[in-house]
């Protein structure tokens, strides 16, 4: 599927260019493109390297086992196919809480360390389980209490209260994430493991 | 709103000493453990560049060409009939694909209606409630190699329609 969507891209936006006569901005686009991802790639260095230098810190310390531990009962309810006590518990409920808590650049790198995790338990190493599709599921919802992105710009733009926005937006994102877990588990029973 | 200001500064700094204090108590070799985690992201990040670099060229031919706006205005009639503003019609559909696009919707609605202004809000929250999808998709996969993406991108696309008409819900509930 991502074959059809990354190609169709691609040849449409050529076409239609042509035919508007865009084809120099497309051009621009092109180069454009390909510096913001290593622009992007340095600002993840960053902050990967950083964070699961802490991530392990925290796990030396037993701070994620302890995490799991706590809540467990979320993790078996949307995990269940990950093993009691296995590192990837911990990883993915730091990352949920990165998210939550509104430390976007720390929920990333915990991710992806979820991410490996989960592919140690996978049995066809270049297919999507069950569980990372549900990890993914979760982190594009982003349920935050702290939209401090926007906020910035609300403070930027001179907003008389830009945190006005944070209950609306907690709320919003909390329906996000309920039905991202809904729609997931519907996905899951019609796919099969 | 400085109470909250001063928890989101605060966060980061207490989290970090937390984390550094237990972990002394529990005698790790505080600075060995970073190193040794910290030196598996740059062979993360390594993997992921590609992915990013190929992801985010067919995005930007997709917006400049001007195929990502002829779209857009194909859907507009569609979402102004389900009571939809047509200002944040882009937003709503950029805010899958690209990051900085919908954000650079959100500003020129601020710019044009204010940010305290109902579409303000809308833009606000509409921005605040999901995450870019593909980005996601992109970044997590592409750093442990999945090629079979499987469900997962209608659940996100899914679950990203489900979040922006919660945000619409909400704000006409709390500023309607």
């Amino acid at each position: 599927m991502i074959h059809w969507i990354w190609g169709g891209m691609i040849i449409a936006s050529t076409l239609y260019a042509a035919f508007t006569g865009q084809l120099e901005a497309l051009n621009e686009a092109i180069f454009e493109g390909a510096r913001q991802g290593v622009q992007v790639t340095m600002m993840l260095l960053a902050f990967i390297v950083f964070w699961l230098g802490i991530l392990k810190v925290a796990e030396e310390a037993g701070l994620l086992q302890a995490l799991a531990w706590m809540l467990r009962p979320l993790i078996r309810f949307l995990f269940p196919d990950i093993p009691r006590g296995h590192p990837a518990e911990g990883y993915i409920l730091s990352n949920m809480s990165a998210n939550f808590f509104g430390l976007g650049n720390a929920a990333t790198p915990m991710g992806i360390k979820a991410m490996q995790a989960l592919k140690t338990l996978s049995t066809r190493p270049e297919r999507a389980s069950r569980s990372m599709i549900t990890l993914l599921a979760i982190n594009t919802a982003s349920i935050t209490i702290v939209p401090s992105t926007v906020i910035a710009y609300r403070m930027a733009k001179n907003s008389a209260n830009p945190a006005e926005i944070v209950v609306p937006a907690l709320l919003a994102s909390s329906v996000g994430t309920v039905a991202a877990i809904l729609i997931d588990k519907f996905y899951q029973k019609r796919y099969g493991p | 709103m400085n109470v909250l200001f001063y928890l989101s500064n605060a966060i980061l700094p207490f989290l970090m000493a937390l984390i550094i204090s237990v972990a002394l108590v529990r005698k790790v070799h505080v600075y060995d453990a970073f190193i040794s985690g910290a030196k598996e992201g740059f062979d993360t990040v390594l993997s992921i560049l590609p992915h990013l670099i190929g992801m985010l060229v067919a995005v930007q031919m997709f917006t400049k060409s001007g195929l990502l706006s002829w779209l857009i205005a194909q859907c507009a009639p569609f979402f102004t009939a389900i009571g939809v503003p047509v200002e944040v019609v882009p937003l709503a559909l950029l805010r899958p694909v690209s990051g900085a696009a919908s954000s650079a919707v959100m500003l020129s609605i601020f710019d044009a209606y204010g940010p305290d202004s109902f579409l303000g809000r809308l833009a606000s929250i509409m921005q605040g409630s999901t995450d870019t999808t593909l980005y996601v998709l992109t970044v997590y996969f592409g750093a442990v190699g999945i090629r079979h993406y499987r469900y997962a991108l209608k659940v996100g696309l899914l679950a990203d329609l489900a979040g922006l008409v919660a945000a619409i819900v909400m704000t006409y509930l709390f500023f309607g």
